[in-house]
Protein backbone atom coordinates (compact mmCIF):
# COMPACT_ATOMS: atom_id res chain seq x y z
CA UNK A 1 0.00 0.00 0.00
CA UNK A 2 1.75 3.31 -1.27
CA UNK A 3 1.22 6.50 1.65
CA UNK A 4 -1.34 8.17 -0.34
CA UNK A 5 -3.57 4.90 -0.18
CA UNK A 6 -2.68 5.20 3.40
CA UNK A 7 -3.66 8.57 3.99
CA UNK A 8 -6.94 8.15 2.06
CA UNK A 9 -8.08 5.81 3.87
CA UNK A 10 -6.96 7.09 6.89
CA UNK A 11 -8.78 10.40 6.17
CA UNK A 12 -11.34 8.77 6.08
CA UNK A 13 -12.01 7.27 9.43
CA UNK A 14 -10.36 10.02 11.49
CA UNK A 15 -11.31 13.59 9.35
CA UNK A 16 -10.21 16.14 11.93
CA UNK A 17 -6.90 14.61 11.73
CA UNK A 18 -4.04 16.25 8.98
CA UNK A 19 -1.79 13.76 7.33
CA UNK A 20 1.70 14.80 5.68
CA UNK A 21 2.94 11.98 3.40
CA UNK A 22 6.67 12.93 2.77
CA UNK A 23 8.51 10.76 0.16
CA UNK A 24 11.35 7.43 1.30
CA UNK A 25 13.70 5.76 0.06
CA UNK A 26 13.35 2.77 1.76
CA UNK A 27 10.38 0.84 1.84
CA UNK A 28 7.76 2.48 4.54
CA UNK A 29 5.78 4.83 3.56
CA UNK A 30 6.29 8.02 5.70
CA UNK A 31 3.60 10.30 6.69
CA UNK A 32 3.33 12.92 9.53
CA UNK A 33 0.41 13.31 11.58
CA UNK A 34 -1.21 16.00 14.11
CA UNK A 35 -0.29 14.93 17.60
CA UNK A 36 -3.44 15.64 18.84
CA UNK A 37 -5.20 13.17 17.01
CA UNK A 38 -2.15 10.41 17.62
CA UNK A 39 -3.84 8.18 19.74
CA UNK A 40 -7.10 8.49 17.35
CA UNK A 41 -4.96 7.15 14.44
CA UNK A 42 -3.00 5.01 16.32
CA UNK A 43 -6.50 3.05 16.90
CA UNK A 44 -7.28 2.78 13.27
CA UNK A 45 -4.15 1.87 12.24
CA UNK A 46 -4.22 -1.38 14.52
CA UNK A 47 -7.92 -2.44 14.00
CA UNK A 48 -9.33 -1.32 10.95
CA UNK A 49 -9.48 -4.23 8.50
CA UNK A 50 -7.71 -3.03 5.91
CA UNK A 51 -4.80 -1.61 7.88
CA UNK A 52 -4.01 -4.29 10.28
CA UNK A 53 -0.78 -2.67 12.00
CA UNK A 54 -0.91 -5.25 14.91
CA UNK A 55 2.88 -4.90 15.18
CA UNK A 56 4.82 -1.50 16.61
CA UNK A 57 8.91 -2.53 15.57
CA UNK A 58 10.23 0.68 17.12
CA UNK A 59 9.18 4.11 18.61
CA UNK A 60 12.16 6.67 18.83
CA UNK A 61 13.11 10.33 18.21
CA UNK A 62 15.64 12.69 16.73
CA UNK A 63 16.61 15.95 17.11
CA UNK A 64 16.68 18.51 14.89
CA UNK A 65 18.03 21.31 16.84
CA UNK A 66 18.66 24.56 16.59
CA UNK A 67 15.68 24.10 13.74
CA UNK A 68 12.14 24.48 15.44
CA UNK A 69 9.69 22.21 15.75
CA UNK A 70 13.01 20.05 17.10
CA UNK A 71 11.73 16.83 17.49
CA UNK A 72 10.15 14.23 15.45
CA UNK A 73 9.25 11.11 17.02
CA UNK A 74 9.15 8.20 15.05
CA UNK A 75 7.13 5.21 15.07
CA UNK A 76 7.63 2.01 12.72
CA UNK A 77 4.73 -0.47 12.10
CA UNK A 78 3.91 -3.69 10.45
CA UNK A 79 0.81 -4.86 9.12
CA UNK A 80 1.63 -9.12 9.23
CA UNK A 81 -2.22 -9.38 7.76
CA UNK A 82 -1.59 -7.24 4.38
CA UNK A 83 2.57 -7.85 4.74
CA UNK A 84 3.17 -4.09 4.44
CA UNK A 85 4.83 -1.49 6.57
CA UNK A 86 4.68 2.11 7.84
CA UNK A 87 6.89 4.63 9.16
CA UNK A 88 4.63 7.38 11.32
CA UNK A 89 5.81 10.44 12.37
CA UNK A 90 4.96 13.54 14.28
CA UNK A 91 6.76 16.93 15.21
CA UNK A 92 7.26 18.00 18.40
CA UNK A 93 8.34 21.97 19.64
CA UNK A 94 11.05 21.91 21.70
CA UNK A 95 9.47 24.47 24.37
CA UNK A 96 6.10 21.57 24.54
CA UNK A 97 7.65 18.39 23.85
CA UNK A 98 4.96 16.06 24.96
CA UNK A 99 2.07 14.06 23.14
CA UNK A 100 0.00 11.37 23.81
CA UNK A 101 0.89 7.55 24.89
CA UNK A 102 0.02 4.43 22.46
CA UNK A 103 0.87 2.52 24.88
CA UNK A 104 -2.78 1.04 25.58
CA UNK A 105 -2.79 0.69 22.06
CA UNK A 106 0.80 -1.53 21.91
CA UNK A 107 2.05 -2.49 24.93
CA UNK A 108 5.32 -2.89 23.09
CA UNK A 109 5.32 1.02 23.53
CA UNK A 110 5.75 0.86 27.09
CA UNK A 111 9.30 0.55 27.65
CA UNK A 112 10.36 2.23 24.23
CA UNK A 113 8.68 5.07 25.07
CA UNK A 114 10.49 5.13 28.54
CA UNK A 115 13.48 5.18 26.16
CA UNK A 116 12.64 8.01 24.47
CA UNK A 117 11.70 10.25 27.30
CA UNK A 118 14.97 9.11 28.83
CA UNK A 119 17.37 10.08 26.27
CA UNK A 120 15.52 12.93 25.00
CA UNK A 121 13.02 14.26 27.60
CA UNK A 122 9.96 13.84 25.46
CA UNK A 123 7.12 13.50 28.06
CA UNK A 124 4.50 11.01 26.93
CA UNK A 125 1.13 12.01 28.65
CA UNK A 126 -0.53 8.96 30.26
CA UNK A 127 2.48 6.48 30.42
CA UNK A 128 2.19 3.73 32.60
CA UNK A 129 5.29 4.00 34.29
CA UNK A 130 6.93 7.64 33.41
CA UNK A 131 10.45 6.54 34.67
CA UNK A 132 13.97 6.48 33.38
CA UNK A 133 14.81 3.22 31.31
CA UNK A 134 18.38 3.24 30.85
CA UNK A 135 20.35 6.09 32.49
CA UNK A 136 20.74 6.20 36.10
CA UNK A 137 17.52 7.55 38.79
CA UNK A 138 19.49 10.71 39.39
CA UNK A 139 20.78 11.63 35.98
CA UNK A 140 19.89 15.40 35.05
CA UNK A 141 19.52 16.17 31.49
CA UNK A 142 18.96 14.04 28.27
CA UNK A 143 21.97 12.84 26.47
CA UNK A 144 20.52 11.83 23.27
CA UNK A 145 19.79 15.89 22.39
CA UNK A 146 21.58 17.63 20.17
CA UNK A 147 22.68 20.53 22.85
CA UNK A 148 23.50 17.97 25.45
CA UNK A 149 27.96 17.47 25.77
CA UNK A 150 29.04 14.40 24.57
CA UNK A 151 31.53 13.91 27.39
CA UNK A 152 30.95 15.69 30.84
CA UNK A 153 32.42 14.53 34.39
CA UNK A 154 30.04 14.24 37.71
CA UNK A 155 31.21 12.81 40.52
CA UNK A 156 29.74 9.18 41.32
CA UNK A 157 26.61 8.97 44.00
CA UNK A 158 27.27 5.31 44.55
CA UNK A 159 28.66 5.63 47.90
CA UNK A 160 26.46 7.29 50.29
CA UNK A 161 26.23 5.50 53.60
CA UNK A 162 22.72 4.41 55.00
CA UNK A 163 20.87 6.82 56.47
CA UNK A 164 19.98 5.55 59.74
CA UNK A 165 20.51 7.27 62.89
CA UNK A 166 21.39 5.72 66.08
CA UNK A 167 17.95 5.85 67.50
CA UNK A 168 16.21 4.83 64.94
CA UNK A 169 18.61 1.62 64.26
CA UNK A 170 17.47 0.73 67.97
CA UNK A 171 14.25 0.61 67.15
CA UNK A 172 14.24 -1.29 64.18
CA UNK A 173 16.30 -4.02 65.69
CA UNK A 174 13.52 -4.14 69.09
CA UNK A 175 10.90 -4.01 66.61
CA UNK A 176 12.45 -6.72 64.70
CA UNK A 177 12.70 -8.91 68.35
CA UNK A 178 9.38 -8.22 69.05
CA UNK A 179 7.85 -9.82 65.89
CA UNK A 180 10.02 -12.62 66.49
CA UNK A 181 8.63 -13.53 69.89
CA UNK A 182 5.18 -13.03 68.55
CA UNK A 183 5.73 -16.11 66.53
CA UNK B 1 -1.51 -20.91 69.60
CA UNK B 2 -0.43 -17.44 68.27
CA UNK B 3 -1.66 -16.38 64.58
CA UNK B 4 0.74 -17.62 62.18
CA UNK B 5 1.88 -14.45 60.66
CA UNK B 6 2.39 -14.68 56.49
CA UNK B 7 4.33 -12.16 54.49
CA UNK B 8 5.88 -11.82 50.84
CA UNK B 9 9.60 -11.84 50.28
CA UNK B 10 11.22 -9.45 48.12
CA UNK B 11 14.22 -10.63 46.65
CA UNK B 12 17.37 -9.08 44.47
CA UNK B 13 17.88 -11.59 41.17
CA UNK B 14 21.15 -10.11 40.02
CA UNK B 15 22.53 -7.91 38.64
CA UNK B 16 25.74 -10.19 39.09
CA UNK B 17 23.89 -13.04 38.94
CA UNK B 18 25.52 -15.46 36.52
CA UNK B 19 22.06 -16.81 34.92
CA UNK B 20 20.87 -13.40 33.74
CA UNK B 21 23.28 -13.03 30.64
CA UNK B 22 24.87 -9.97 32.19
CA UNK B 23 23.52 -7.54 33.79
CA UNK B 24 20.08 -7.70 34.28
CA UNK B 25 18.58 -6.99 37.52
CA UNK B 26 15.14 -8.78 38.48
CA UNK B 27 13.70 -7.21 41.85
CA UNK B 28 11.11 -10.47 42.15
CA UNK B 29 8.39 -10.69 45.14
CA UNK B 30 8.24 -14.23 46.54
CA UNK B 31 4.85 -15.92 48.34
CA UNK B 32 7.08 -18.92 49.26
CA UNK B 33 8.19 -20.37 45.41
CA UNK B 34 5.75 -18.48 43.49
CA UNK B 35 6.06 -15.19 41.86
CA UNK B 36 3.69 -12.78 42.44
CA UNK B 37 5.64 -9.80 40.76
CA UNK B 38 8.48 -9.44 38.85
CA UNK B 39 10.04 -5.95 37.95
CA UNK B 40 13.36 -5.94 35.59
CA UNK B 41 15.71 -3.00 36.07
CA UNK B 42 17.94 -2.43 33.04
CA UNK B 43 20.80 -0.14 31.80
CA UNK B 44 24.13 -1.19 33.80
CA UNK B 45 25.70 -2.15 30.28
CA UNK B 46 24.52 1.31 28.77
CA UNK B 47 27.46 2.56 26.68
CA UNK B 48 25.89 5.66 24.92
CA UNK B 49 26.53 4.14 21.70
CA UNK B 50 23.77 6.16 19.86
CA UNK B 51 25.39 9.07 20.97
CA UNK B 52 29.08 8.27 20.45
CA UNK B 53 27.89 7.08 16.46
CA UNK B 54 26.87 10.68 16.15
CA UNK B 55 30.24 12.11 16.50
CA UNK B 56 32.13 9.29 14.33
CA UNK B 57 32.08 9.43 10.38
CA UNK B 58 30.26 6.67 8.79
CA UNK B 59 32.39 3.47 8.59
CA UNK B 60 33.72 4.00 11.91
CA UNK B 61 30.19 3.16 13.34
CA UNK B 62 29.98 -0.24 12.12
CA UNK B 63 32.72 -1.37 14.59
CA UNK B 64 30.30 0.27 17.46
CA UNK B 65 27.13 -1.41 15.93
CA UNK B 66 29.37 -4.46 15.97
CA UNK B 67 29.13 -4.31 19.82
CA UNK B 68 25.65 -3.87 20.44
CA UNK B 69 24.51 -7.23 20.15
CA UNK B 70 27.99 -8.76 21.41
CA UNK B 71 26.66 -12.43 19.83
CA UNK B 72 25.65 -11.61 16.01
CA UNK B 73 28.21 -8.93 15.20
CA UNK B 74 27.91 -9.67 11.61
CA UNK B 75 23.65 -9.53 11.87
CA UNK B 76 24.33 -5.94 13.20
CA UNK B 77 27.23 -4.44 10.42
CA UNK B 78 24.97 -5.79 7.98
CA UNK B 79 21.68 -4.61 8.80
CA UNK B 80 23.27 -1.07 9.73
CA UNK B 81 25.33 -0.85 6.20
CA UNK B 82 22.09 -2.22 4.03
CA UNK B 83 20.30 0.91 5.94
CA UNK B 84 23.08 3.43 4.74
CA UNK B 85 23.58 1.78 1.15
CA UNK B 86 19.51 2.48 1.03
CA UNK B 87 20.57 6.19 1.94
CA UNK B 88 23.25 6.30 -0.41
CA UNK B 89 21.08 4.54 -3.51
CA UNK B 90 23.79 1.99 -4.41
CA UNK B 91 23.60 -1.61 -6.00
CA UNK B 92 25.35 -4.77 -4.57
CA UNK B 93 27.04 -7.09 -6.29
CA UNK B 94 25.11 -10.63 -6.75
CA UNK B 95 28.55 -11.81 -5.22
CA UNK B 96 28.33 -9.50 -2.32
CA UNK B 97 25.08 -10.37 -1.25
CA UNK B 98 25.55 -13.85 -1.27
CA UNK B 99 28.76 -13.07 0.61
CA UNK B 100 26.65 -10.90 3.10
CA UNK B 101 24.34 -13.65 3.44
CA UNK B 102 26.56 -16.85 3.96
CA UNK B 103 28.01 -14.87 6.96
CA UNK B 104 24.83 -13.87 8.59
CA UNK B 105 23.33 -17.49 8.54
CA UNK B 106 26.84 -18.21 10.29
CA UNK B 107 26.32 -15.52 12.32
CA UNK B 108 22.94 -17.33 13.56
CA UNK B 109 24.38 -20.51 13.66
CA UNK B 110 27.00 -18.81 15.84
CA UNK B 111 24.85 -17.03 18.41
CA UNK B 112 22.45 -19.70 18.34
CA UNK B 113 24.73 -22.45 19.73
CA UNK B 114 26.41 -20.05 22.76
CA UNK B 115 22.14 -19.63 23.33
CA UNK B 116 22.01 -23.30 23.20
CA UNK B 117 24.95 -23.70 25.35
CA UNK B 118 24.11 -21.46 28.31
CA UNK B 119 20.50 -22.33 27.99
CA UNK B 120 21.33 -26.16 28.21
CA UNK B 121 23.67 -25.26 31.14
CA UNK B 122 21.58 -22.85 33.59
CA UNK B 123 18.54 -25.89 33.56
CA UNK B 124 21.61 -28.54 34.31
CA UNK B 125 22.87 -29.73 31.57
CA UNK B 126 26.29 -28.64 31.62
CA UNK B 127 28.02 -31.22 28.67
CA UNK B 128 25.96 -29.40 25.66
CA UNK B 129 27.70 -26.18 26.66
CA UNK B 130 31.24 -27.70 26.11
CA UNK B 131 30.06 -29.27 23.06
CA UNK B 132 28.36 -26.08 21.47
CA UNK B 133 31.23 -24.02 22.82
CA UNK B 134 33.19 -26.26 20.94
CA UNK B 135 31.51 -26.22 17.00
CA UNK B 136 31.66 -22.13 18.10
CA UNK B 137 34.95 -22.19 18.06
CA UNK B 138 35.11 -23.66 14.24
CA UNK B 139 32.96 -20.22 13.35
CA UNK B 140 35.20 -18.17 15.34
CA UNK B 141 37.86 -19.66 13.43
CA UNK B 142 36.00 -18.37 10.39
CA UNK B 143 36.09 -15.24 11.43
CA UNK B 144 39.66 -15.05 12.40
CA UNK B 145 40.09 -16.22 8.82
CA UNK B 146 38.36 -13.14 7.12
CA UNK B 147 39.02 -10.22 9.01
CA UNK B 148 41.63 -11.13 11.75
CA UNK B 149 39.36 -10.78 14.52
CA UNK B 150 37.10 -13.25 16.14
CA UNK B 151 33.65 -11.78 17.56
CA UNK B 152 33.48 -8.36 15.57
CA UNK B 153 35.18 -8.87 12.34
CA UNK B 154 33.96 -5.42 11.19
CA UNK B 155 33.86 -7.36 7.23
CA UNK B 156 30.86 -6.20 5.76
CA UNK B 157 31.70 -2.22 5.15
CA UNK B 158 29.21 -0.08 3.75
CA UNK B 159 29.40 -0.41 -0.46
CA UNK B 160 30.55 -4.26 0.07
CA UNK B 161 33.19 -5.79 1.93
CA UNK B 162 36.68 -4.89 3.56
CA UNK B 163 38.41 -7.33 1.14
CA UNK B 164 38.05 -10.46 -0.89
CA UNK B 165 37.71 -13.67 0.68
CA UNK B 166 41.03 -15.24 2.38
CA UNK B 167 42.60 -18.36 0.39
CA UNK B 168 41.28 -21.70 2.05
CA UNK B 169 37.51 -19.87 2.92
CA UNK B 170 35.14 -22.18 1.00
CA UNK B 171 37.25 -25.70 2.54
CA UNK B 172 36.52 -24.15 5.97
CA UNK B 173 32.98 -23.24 5.56
CA UNK B 174 32.23 -26.46 3.87
CA UNK B 175 34.11 -28.75 6.56
CA UNK B 176 31.99 -26.55 9.24
CA UNK B 177 28.85 -27.29 7.18
CA UNK B 178 29.46 -31.11 6.91
CA UNK B 179 30.22 -31.60 10.95
CA UNK B 180 27.38 -29.15 12.55
CA UNK B 181 24.70 -31.41 11.40
CA UNK B 182 26.26 -34.50 13.02
CA UNK B 183 26.62 -32.45 15.95
CA UNK B 184 23.09 -31.20 15.95
CA UNK B 185 21.91 -34.57 16.07
CA UNK B 186 24.87 -34.46 19.13
CA UNK B 187 22.88 -31.83 21.60
CA UNK B 188 19.53 -33.35 20.30
CA UNK B 189 20.12 -36.47 21.90
CA UNK B 190 20.83 -34.76 24.83
CA UNK B 191 18.47 -32.24 25.36
CA UNK B 192 15.15 -33.10 22.94
CA UNK B 193 13.61 -36.13 24.69
CA UNK B 194 15.75 -35.77 27.75
CA UNK B 195 13.04 -35.96 30.88
CA UNK B 196 14.77 -33.82 33.27
CA UNK B 197 14.71 -31.02 30.25
CA UNK B 198 11.20 -31.74 29.41
CA UNK B 199 10.29 -31.25 32.63
CA UNK B 200 12.36 -27.82 33.22
CA UNK B 201 10.72 -26.22 30.09
CA UNK B 202 7.54 -27.60 28.79
CA UNK B 203 4.27 -25.06 29.80
CA UNK B 204 7.06 -22.63 31.30
CA UNK B 205 7.01 -19.38 30.11
CA UNK B 206 4.50 -19.51 27.59
CA UNK B 207 2.93 -16.72 25.81
CA UNK B 208 0.50 -16.83 22.93
CA UNK B 209 0.71 -15.64 19.20
CA UNK B 210 -1.51 -12.26 19.96
CA UNK B 211 0.53 -11.36 22.72
CA UNK B 212 3.83 -12.16 20.97
CA UNK B 213 2.76 -9.87 18.59
CA UNK B 214 1.38 -6.79 20.94
CA UNK B 215 4.81 -7.08 22.74
CA UNK B 216 6.60 -6.90 19.78
CA UNK B 217 8.49 -10.41 20.23
CA UNK B 218 8.41 -11.36 16.78
CA UNK B 219 11.44 -13.16 15.83
CA UNK B 220 11.91 -17.30 17.42
CA UNK B 221 9.62 -16.02 20.47
CA UNK B 222 6.82 -15.21 17.93
CA UNK B 223 7.65 -18.32 15.91
CA UNK B 224 7.28 -20.60 18.54
CA UNK B 225 4.20 -19.31 19.45
CA UNK B 226 3.17 -19.83 16.07
CA UNK B 227 3.31 -16.49 14.17
CA UNK B 228 4.76 -17.35 10.69
CA UNK B 229 6.45 -14.20 10.09
CA UNK B 230 10.40 -14.12 9.28
CA UNK B 231 11.67 -11.17 7.27
CA UNK B 232 13.87 -12.76 5.07
CA UNK B 233 10.43 -14.81 3.43
CA UNK B 234 7.97 -11.19 4.45
CA UNK B 235 10.51 -8.35 3.12
CA UNK B 236 13.39 -10.13 1.32
CA UNK B 237 16.60 -8.29 1.59
CA UNK B 238 20.17 -9.11 -0.36
CA UNK B 239 17.94 -11.85 -2.45
CA UNK B 240 16.79 -14.22 0.32
CA UNK B 241 14.05 -15.09 -2.16
CA UNK B 242 16.21 -17.02 -4.54
CA UNK B 243 16.64 -19.18 -1.72
CA UNK B 244 15.14 -22.32 -0.91
CA UNK B 245 14.45 -22.07 3.24
CA UNK B 246 11.89 -23.19 5.29
CA UNK B 247 10.55 -20.92 8.48
CA UNK B 248 10.11 -23.34 11.08
CA UNK B 249 7.24 -22.37 13.72
CA UNK B 250 5.88 -24.28 17.11
CA UNK B 251 2.92 -23.76 18.82
CA UNK B 252 2.58 -24.27 22.48
CA UNK B 253 4.60 -20.96 23.18
CA UNK B 254 6.60 -22.37 25.75
CA UNK B 255 10.08 -22.25 26.50
CA UNK B 256 10.86 -25.84 24.91
CA UNK B 257 8.90 -24.89 21.51
CA UNK B 258 11.31 -22.35 21.32
CA UNK B 259 14.17 -24.83 21.90
CA UNK B 260 12.74 -26.87 18.80
CA UNK B 261 12.36 -23.61 16.71
CA UNK B 262 16.08 -22.39 17.28
CA UNK B 263 17.49 -26.31 16.43
CA UNK B 264 15.29 -26.13 13.27
CA UNK B 265 16.73 -22.95 11.97
CA UNK B 266 20.14 -23.46 12.66
CA UNK B 267 19.56 -26.70 10.24
CA UNK B 268 17.32 -24.28 7.85
CA UNK B 269 21.08 -21.51 8.11
CA UNK B 270 22.94 -24.83 7.41
CA UNK B 271 20.84 -24.75 4.24
CA UNK B 272 20.85 -21.57 2.80
CA UNK B 273 24.66 -21.60 3.47
CA UNK B 274 25.37 -24.81 1.22
CA UNK B 275 23.23 -22.68 -1.71
CA UNK B 276 25.22 -19.46 -0.93
CA UNK B 277 28.64 -21.40 -0.88
CA UNK B 278 28.24 -23.21 -4.23
CA UNK B 279 26.83 -19.52 -5.60
CA UNK B 280 30.36 -17.58 -3.99
CA UNK B 281 33.16 -17.84 -6.53
CA UNK B 282 36.51 -18.03 -4.60
CA UNK B 283 37.18 -14.55 -5.85
CA UNK B 284 35.37 -11.49 -7.64
CA UNK B 285 33.84 -8.71 -6.98
CA UNK B 286 33.99 -8.03 -3.27
CA UNK B 287 32.15 -3.91 -3.20
CA UNK B 288 30.96 -1.91 -5.29
CA UNK B 289 33.40 0.30 -7.89
CA UNK B 290 32.15 3.68 -6.61
CA UNK B 291 35.19 5.58 -5.67
CA UNK B 292 33.67 7.91 -3.39
CA UNK B 293 32.35 5.26 -0.87
CA UNK B 294 34.52 2.31 -1.37
CA UNK B 295 38.45 2.88 -1.15
CA UNK B 296 40.44 1.39 -4.36
CA UNK B 297 42.49 -1.64 -3.88
CA UNK B 298 46.13 -1.37 -2.52
CA UNK B 299 48.08 -1.73 -6.23
CA UNK B 300 46.11 1.08 -7.53
CA UNK B 301 47.36 3.41 -4.66
CA UNK B 302 50.93 2.32 -4.94
CA UNK B 303 50.82 3.51 -8.29
CA UNK B 304 48.48 5.80 -9.31
CA UNK B 305 48.04 9.22 -8.18
CA UNK B 306 44.58 9.44 -8.46
CA UNK B 307 43.68 6.21 -6.35
CA UNK B 308 46.50 7.96 -4.16
CA UNK B 309 43.87 10.70 -4.01
CA UNK B 310 41.08 8.96 -3.11
CA UNK B 311 42.25 6.59 -0.82
CA UNK B 312 43.39 9.59 0.94
CA UNK B 313 40.25 11.45 1.03
CA UNK B 314 38.16 8.10 2.05
CA UNK B 315 40.00 7.36 5.09
CA UNK B 316 40.63 11.42 6.20
CA UNK B 317 37.13 12.59 5.60
CA UNK B 318 35.16 9.10 4.83
CA UNK B 319 32.22 9.72 2.44
CA UNK B 320 28.97 11.77 2.62
CA UNK B 321 25.41 10.32 2.62
CA UNK B 322 22.07 12.13 0.83
CA UNK B 323 20.17 13.93 3.74
CA UNK B 324 16.86 11.61 4.62
CA UNK B 325 16.31 8.71 6.99
CA UNK B 326 16.25 4.36 6.21
CA UNK B 327 15.25 1.84 8.02
CA UNK B 328 15.74 -1.54 6.40
CA UNK B 329 14.76 -4.84 8.68
CA UNK B 330 16.55 -7.78 8.45
CA UNK B 331 16.13 -10.90 10.54
CA UNK B 332 18.57 -11.08 12.94
CA UNK B 333 19.25 -14.22 15.43
CA UNK B 334 16.81 -12.71 17.86
CA UNK B 335 14.04 -11.58 16.09
CA UNK B 336 13.40 -8.67 13.62
CA UNK B 337 16.18 -6.09 13.39
CA UNK B 338 17.67 -2.95 11.90
CA UNK B 339 18.93 0.63 12.10
CA UNK B 340 16.93 3.76 11.63
CA UNK B 341 19.65 6.12 10.15
CA UNK B 342 19.30 9.64 9.57
CA UNK B 343 21.60 11.63 7.24
CA UNK B 344 22.16 15.46 7.26
CA UNK B 345 23.89 15.28 4.17
CA UNK B 346 27.29 15.21 5.84
CA UNK B 347 29.75 12.81 6.18
CA UNK B 348 28.46 11.88 10.19
CA UNK B 349 25.34 10.00 10.89
CA UNK B 350 22.70 12.30 12.17
CA UNK B 351 21.28 9.91 14.51
CA UNK B 352 21.49 6.11 14.33
CA UNK B 353 18.82 3.99 16.41
CA UNK B 354 19.16 0.44 16.58
CA UNK B 355 15.93 -1.87 16.61
CA UNK B 356 16.65 -3.91 19.69
CA UNK B 357 14.89 -7.04 19.56
CA UNK B 358 16.05 -8.03 23.54
CA UNK B 359 14.91 -4.65 25.03
CA UNK B 360 11.68 -6.31 24.24
CA UNK B 361 11.85 -9.31 25.38
CA UNK B 362 12.75 -8.38 28.63
CA UNK B 363 10.32 -5.77 28.57
CA UNK B 364 7.37 -9.05 28.22
CA UNK B 365 10.12 -10.78 30.48
CA UNK B 366 7.74 -9.53 33.48
CA UNK B 367 4.73 -10.83 31.66
CA UNK B 368 6.55 -15.01 31.35
CA UNK B 369 7.73 -15.08 34.88
CA UNK B 370 4.71 -13.73 36.91
CA UNK B 371 2.83 -16.36 38.71
CA UNK B 372 5.49 -19.26 37.95
CA UNK B 373 8.36 -20.41 40.24
CA UNK B 374 11.26 -19.14 40.96
CA UNK B 375 12.97 -21.93 39.38
CA UNK B 376 11.37 -21.26 36.29
CA UNK B 377 12.94 -17.88 35.99
CA UNK B 378 16.49 -19.22 34.72
CA UNK B 379 14.82 -21.28 32.19
CA UNK B 380 12.57 -18.56 30.89
CA UNK B 381 15.20 -16.19 30.70
CA UNK B 382 17.04 -18.34 29.46
CA UNK B 383 14.94 -19.21 26.70
CA UNK B 384 14.09 -15.57 25.39
CA UNK B 385 17.79 -15.30 24.59
CA UNK B 386 18.36 -11.48 25.56
CA UNK B 387 22.00 -10.41 25.56
CA UNK B 388 22.36 -7.70 27.61
CA UNK B 389 24.29 -5.64 25.27
CA UNK B 390 21.78 -5.05 22.98
CA UNK B 391 19.19 -4.47 25.55
CA UNK B 392 21.30 -1.15 26.77
CA UNK B 393 23.41 -0.98 23.93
Amino acid sequence: MDAAALVASLQQAVPDATFEPVPTVDLHPTVFVSRDHLVAVARVLRDAPDLQFAFLAEVTAADYWPREPRYEVVYVLVSLAHKHRLRMKVRLHGSDAHLATVSGIWPAANWLEREVWDLFGIVFDGHPDPRRLLMPEDWEGFPLRKDSPVQIRRPPHTTEPLQVTAEEFRTNVERDRLSREQL
Amino acid sequence: MPELRTETMTVNMGPQHPSTHGVLRLVLELDGEQILSASPTIGYLHTGIEKTAEQKKWQQVIPLVERMDYLSAQSNSTAFCLSVERLLGVELPERVKNIRILLAELQRINSHLVWLGTHGMEVGAVSVMLYCFRERELLLNINEMIAGFRLFPSYVRVGGLREDLPRGFHDAVRAFLERMPGKLDEYEDLLTKNEIYLKRTQGVGVISNDDAIAWGLLGPIARAAGVDYDVRKVFPYLGYETYDFAVPTQTAGDAYSRYKVRVAEMRESMKICRQALDRITPRGEYAIADPKITPPPKDRVYTEMEALIQHFLIYSQGFTVPVGEAYVPIEGPRGEQGFYVVSDGTNRPWRVKSRAPSLLACQALERLIVGGLIADVIAVIGSIDVVMGDVDR
